[in-house]
Order: structure tokens, then sequence, then C-alpha cells
């Protein structure tokens, strides 16, 4: 398994149309992004661990796609300890380090909402493959399909470009320029990649106006692209979720609205 | 990202969705060119100028022509994908069923050369499906069309698999099978197989012939090696390099009355030997000379690994011999390209021992990246290629990779045979010196201030082994160097690399060329599949 790659299975998460998953984490992204308080964020953490068993991700791959959210949070929890607006009691002081009441827990409203807001971002999307996407997307939202369609064609060469990138690598070593300095290497090598690109994106764009792609007729999609209950289930619990978080936030006195 | 064309508003309807028996059997369209010429924006030579030319409905037409001569613009002129005004100028008339080819998209279906520019979408159905949903055929239409055409084309495989896992034959057909699912009046192959190994040709060329049996649609095929396709055409075109048509008629006619002129011109024309009865290596094989060969690089139970900790092959023992030929051989993914590259010191040996003689190791120093690898592996010595500065690699192993495009670093030709003779602070005169002497044995002395990105596929060949030899390594490595090649470029190196040889330079070279093994190697090595041997 790659982490690029989406996860396939044959659970009701992975049947969900793409669209309907990234509205529901969009819908939730925006509930919890109203207020800034750890009352709202443990909530809503607490309902989505829940549904994570329902997600269609082993435990080990649930880590390993989330180990950047793991890595970021605490990261970002530390930075708000040390330089958050100080309030409260000051327990440490040293230059712009100021370590108060008010910073710890803003820390810890820091660290709970991007966990409540990345988790279901990215647990939606390992079983979210980009042709379906693309499908969704088309059908659902009626986005151009030259737009659309061009992206994911231009999504499936970023695979090349990885194998280019190594090519590249070892033909500057054994044409002698691997001696030199780093980053003018980086910037050759570079070059070369997006040469190569292009040239590679232009004839694939040939091959799809030789299949019809980019003519004024109008366009029929193979795939159906079906919105319907489950769909709106999905966007529902996101919506529930969201604002089951708000209101206990109300009740317990932390809301904070972020604006003003 | 495809142009629009405003100039295709009134658009006819797409080929006829009707219920046909067979799937493949669209009627064949009729194409037609009247005093038609192309000119490039880029360029101030005509690719095609004065060019008449009809090939009726169900036609199966071999085009040939030598390299320059227009057969590429030609059969995307008649897939309407030429682009508009500001893509180069056009003149005279060209049509398909009395037709603008951009018009009627669709009706002409088009096959590349390079396999993976071919497929867009990620999974097979998909992108078979492709061009039926852009002609606008009604879902229900479109799976049963598209388990035809991958039926017609020999290809058993579920809908879902992954494009990427294909071989190059596979995809080749998954994109013939993506054209035929848009029921295409003409087939257009603009040199399918030449990218791909010989298992892959056949395959392809076997699909095809079996299309061309079923099929009412017209067929052009566009290759140089004829011998594949002469069975299966009705008609050969020769296309003149300065315009017009040199010969037309029937295949053994038009190759019985001209097949010596094309054979000069790069043309693969059955029993015209390119090397013109020259032997390329005439103490050959080495043993012959009954000198013991200097050995300049030992390999013993080499294990190669392209990512680190997954061996491609193990096992092997390998000697690279001054003034000998070896020969890489065997199936795809057996590893032949990875033990090359480790041989080359590129790759670090995932196991075994690789070291360079002690003539080959003297003068060259550890590079700094590999300094601690060096003191941690008992495998790597100061005599391991891959352990050596870059510098050190350019007189002692150099490389010519399969895709001459990753190994350009220069904007001019001239630029990229000086660049490793000035990482070597040879004198300027010195330099000077050797890039004409290399420039003018490659044919590449009038090409010097070109970029080397927009040479002919030939003359990209000819730089990247141009490249590597200007600075006179003791061996030289090369992947696959005669793949795609027209019979003028494949002599030329056969005839290059002898002489080098004969020399004392090593040469090991990655093939699946028999005709280039026969004439050129000492000894071959079978690279087994799986890592055992």
């Amino acid at each position: 398994m790659t982490l690029l790659g989406p996860v396939r299975g044959t659970r009701r998460i992975h049947a969900i149309n793409p669209v309907a998953k990234l509205t529901a984490s969009l819908l939730l992204s925006v509930l919890l992004l109203v207020t800034i308080d750890w009352v709202s964020a443990a909530v809503a953490l607490v309902l989505e661990s829940i549904l994570f068993l329902w997600a269609g991700l082993a435990p080990r791959a649930f880590f390993r796609r989330t180990a950047a959210l793991w890595i970021a949070a605490p990261l970002a929890g530390v930075t708000t300890i040390l330089y958050g607006v100080p309030a409260g009691q000051t327990y440490l002081q040293f230059g712009l380090i100021h370590v108060s009441d008010g910073s710890i827990a803003l820390a810890v409203a820091t660290v709970l909402r991007i966990l409540a807001i990345g988790l279901p971002a990215v647990v939606l999307f390992a079983t979210v493959d980009p042709t379906d996407l693309a499908d969704g997307l088309a059908q659902v939202w009626h986005l151009p399909s030259r737009f659309v369609l061009g992206a994911l064609a231009g999504i499936r060469l970023v695979g090349l470009f990885l194998d280019d990138w190594r090519q590249l690598e070892l033909a500057r070593r054994a044409r002698g320029l691997g001696d030199s300095g780093r980053i003018r290497r980086f910037l050759n090598q570079a070059f070369a990649l997006l040469v190569i690109s292009l040239r590679r994106g232009s004839k694939l764009a040939t091959a799809m106006e030789a299949r019809g792609f980019g003519g004024d007729t109008v366009r029929t999609w193979a795939r159906p692209s079906p919105f319907g209950g489950r769909e709106w289930l999905l966007i529902a619990i996101g919506a529930v979720i969201g604002a089951t978080a708000l209101t206990a936030a109300v009740l317990a006195g932390t809301f904070r609205f972020v604006i003003g | 990202m495809p142009q629009t064309d405003d100039a295709s508003r009134a658009h006819p309807a797409p080929p006829p969705a009707g219920r046909v028996p067979e799937g493949v059997a669209a009627p064949g369209a009729r194409l037609s060119a009247e005093g038609w010429g192309w000119r490039h924006a880029s360029r101030t030579a005509w690719a095609v100028r004065g060019l008449d030319l009809v090939i009726e409905p169900g036609e199966r037409v071999l085009l040939l022509g030598a390299s320059g001569a227009g057969k590429s613009t030609l059969a995307h002129a008649f897939a309407g994908v030429l682009g508009g005004a500001d893509e180069g100028e056009q003149e005279g008339v060209l049509t398909v069923d009395g037709a603008e080819p951009e018009r009627i998209r669709g009706r002409v279906g088009m096959l590349m050369q390079d396999p993976d520019s071919q497929l867009v979408l990620a999974r097979v159905g998909d992108d078979v499906a492709f061009g039926c949903e852009n002609l606008g055929v009604p879902r229900a239409e479109i799976w049963p069309r598209v388990d035809e055409a991958l039926a017609a084309v020999g290809l058993d495989l579920p809908l879902d698999r992954s494009t990427s896992e294909l071989s190059g034959g596979q995809k080749q057909r998954v994109a013939l099978a993506g054209v035929l699912a848009m029921r295409p009046g003409v087939v257009l192959l603009d040199e399918p197989t030449a990218n791909l190994d010989p298992a892959g040709v056949l395959d392809v060329r076997d699909a095809v012939a079996e299309l061309v049996r079923s099929s009412r649609a017209t067929f052009v095929v566009i290759e140089h090696r004829v011998d594949i396709w002469l069975d299966v055409v009705d008609r050969v075109v020769v296309l003149a390099p300065g315009g017009g048509v040199l010969a037309d008629g029937d295949p053994h006619e038009v190759l019985r009355e001209r097949g010596a002129e094309l054979a000069r011109g790069g043309v693969w024309v059955p029993g015209h030997d390119p090397l013109e009865g020259r032997s390329p290596r005439p103490a050959h094989p080495a043993g012959a000379r009954g000198v013991p060969a200097d050995v300049l690089l030992t390999g013993r139970e080499l294990a190669v690994a392209r990512v680190p900790g997954v061996p491609v092959a193990s096992g092997l023992d390998v000697d690279v011999e001054a003034g000998a030929a070896l020969a890489l051989t065997g199936p795809n993914g057996a590893g032949k390209t990875t033990l090359a590259l480790t041989l080359a010191g590129l790759i670090l040996p995932e196991g075994g021992e690789l070291a360079g003689s002690v003539e080959l190791t003297r003068g060259t120093a550890v590079r700094r990246a590999a300094r601690r690898m060096l003191a941690r592996s008992p495998l790597l010595t100061s005599a391991s290629p891959f352990v050596w500065r870059s510098r050190d690699l350019l007189t002692r192993i150099g490389t010519v990779f399969q895709d001459p495009e990753h190994q350009f670093v220069s904007g001019t030709v001239r630029g990229e045979l000086e660049v490793g003779l000035r990482v070597l602070k040879l004198p300027e005169a010195e330099i000077a010196a050797r890039v004409m002497e290399t420039a003018g044995r490659l044919r590449l002395d009038h090409l010097l201030t070109a970029n080397p990105y927009t040479l002919s596929g030939g003359e990209k060949r000819r730089l990247s082994v141009a490249s590597a030899l200007v600075a006179r390594p003791s061996i030289l490595i090369l992947d696959e160097p005669t793949f795609g090649q027209d019979s003028r470029t494949w002599a030329e190196l056969v005839l290059l690399l002898a002489e080098q040889v004969e020399r004392g330079t090593s040469a090991v070279v990655v093939t699946h060329d028999r005709a280039f093994i026969d004439a050129l190697a000492d000894r071959e090595l079978v690279v087994g599949a799986g890592g055992v041997r």
C-alpha cells in the first residue's frame, strides 16, 4: 500500500460518493472553526473516534495515514504554549516566551482542534479514488469536465515524474555533474524535469484530443455517480457532530467566537 | 491541456452508434489530401508540401519515408490534432470523408508511440471508455463496447486493473482498445511499436492483424520496421522527404523497386542488410585472438536492487573485460537495467562484491557522501565504483541511458559534449578538438547549436552516445541503445561501438535486439527473472 493510493474495499464507506465525503468534512471544518475552545473540539473528537470504527481503515493504515497530524498537532500545541497570548497566571517567562493559563488553554484547544478537523478529513479521503471524485465533481457538482478530467489526467503523471526524477539524478552522476553543489544540481535537475513534464503533458493532451476530448459533443459518463440517502446521511452526521460540539461549548460556557 | 478549437462549432453527429454485430466493424472512411502542406510555426521548412494522396475506405496502408519526411505530421493532420493557425501554417486541402478532420473527431482514431502518454485514466476499463464518453455514447452502450474492444485486442484483464501496472505491450493494446471502442472509420497507428520490446511488438502486431481481418475500417500504419507489417497491409505509400509521394502501390512491388533506396534512408527493408556486408568485428569473438583480456570490473555473487532491500536479481557473476562487448539479456523485469546501472557505479549493490581493477581504480577518490557508507558496509571498498566521485566515472565508466532526454544537461548539442570535458578541466584546445572529432564521427557537427530536446529520435540517441564517448571512458554501458532506431542509425551504432571495442574499450549493452548482439557481442549474460539464475 502506498500513502498516495486510495484504500479499496467493499465496506459501505468505500461506496459513498466522494463528493459527500468532501462536503461532510468541509461542513465539519467550517463549524469547528467558528469557535476556538477545548470543549467543542474534544466533543467532536470523541464522537468522531466512535465513527472511525466504520471508516474502512485498519488501525495500522489509520495511524500511517494520519501520522503527519499526530506530529503536527503537538508541535502546534507546544508553540502555542510558549508564544500564545498570555492570560491568567504566568508560570514561566523568558524573552518572548510566556507560559500562562491562557496560553495553555489555547494550546490544548489548538491540538484538539487540529485533530478534530484533520483526522476525519484524512480518514474520509483515504477511501476516495481520484477517478470517482472526478466523476462526482463533474456529475454532482457539474464542474466543467474539461477542467476536472484535465486535472485527473495530470495526477496520473505524478507517478511518472517520481521515476523521471530518479533517472535524472543517476544521469547527472554519470555525466560528471554529481560532485557540484547540491543547490546547483537541484536547479539543473528541476529544470530538466520541468521540460520533460511539459513534453509529456502535451503528448498526453494530444492523445486525449485524438480520443475526442475537448470537442463540442455533450460528454456522457461511463460511471454513474449516485448521490442519495446514504450520502445525505454522511453529510448529516458531519453537521450533527459539528452542531453538538458547538452546543456543548455554549452550554459549558467556553464558546469563543473566532472573529472578534 | 487540450486546445479549444472554436472553428468546430457546428459539429456533425458522432460516428454511427448503431448496433453493428461486429463491434469493431464501423464502415471505413476515405482519406484525401490535395496539394496539402504543413509548416510548424517554429520552423522555416515545410514538414510536408504538395502532397496528393487518396486512401479509399477499408484500405490497409503502410506509410513509409525517411525520417523527417513528415509521416507523423500527416497522421496528426488526419486525426485532427495538428492544432489551429497558431500552431502552424497549412496549404491545400485535407479531408476525412469529405470533411475537415477537426469537425469529425472520433471518426479517426490514432495510436501513438509512447505508451505512457497514451493512457489517460488509472483503470483499464475507464481508460477504454474515455473516448466513448467524449463522443457522447450513452452509458448503457459504453460498457459492452469496452468489453468488445478489449477482447478484440486480445486482452483479458479485469476492468479495474491499474493501467500503471501493465507492460508496455499491454499499455499499447489498452490504448488501441480505447481507439476501437470509439468505432472509428480510420485507425491511424503512428509507430505503435517503437518503444516496445520484441514480445510487446508481436503482441501489438498480432492484435492489429486480427482487427484488420475482422474490421471494415481504414488502417494506416507508420513504422520503419517493414517486416512487422508486410503481411498485414495491402498498399505501401512512400513519402518523399522534400514533399509529395515517392512510391505507391503493392507492398512487394514497391519494396522490389524502391527497397534499396528506402534502406539507405533508414527504413528496415527485409532482405537489405543495414551493415551492407561490412563486418563490424573482424576478430570477433575476443577469445579467437588468443590473448586473455584484462578484466576491468569484477562482480561476484552480485545482488542488485532498484529499491534498497528489494533485490530484483542476485547471484550474478560478471567480468567486464577490456576490448570485449558483453550483452545483458533476459525477460522484462529481470533486472538487466538495474544490473547495468549498478555496474556503472550509480546504484549501490544490494549484496555481493563489485570492484574495479587496480588499473581502473587508480586515481579515484571516495566521494564525501559515500565515506560513512564505506566505513560501515563490509561489501564496499575504495575499489567499488559506487563510492567514486562523479568526475572519476567520466573517464572510467560512461553510461548511456535508455531515454536520452534523461541525460541532457545543457541547452545546446555543443554544451552537451563539452560539459564532461570541462569537469575534467581539459585545456580549451583539447575540448574543442574532441568535440569536433566526436560530433563529426556521429553526424552531429551540423547541429552543434541546436537544442538537444528538439532533435529527432535518432539524433538524440547519437548525441547521448557521443556525450559519453567524448570523455573516452574505459567502459561504456548502454541501456537498449537500438530501441526504435531506424536502420541507418542502427548500423552506425554497431560500427561505432565495434570500433571502440576493437580499440580496447569495454562495452556492456542491455538489449533485446538479437541482430545487434550477433553483430557486436563477445559474450551474453542472461539475467533470470525473480532473482534466480
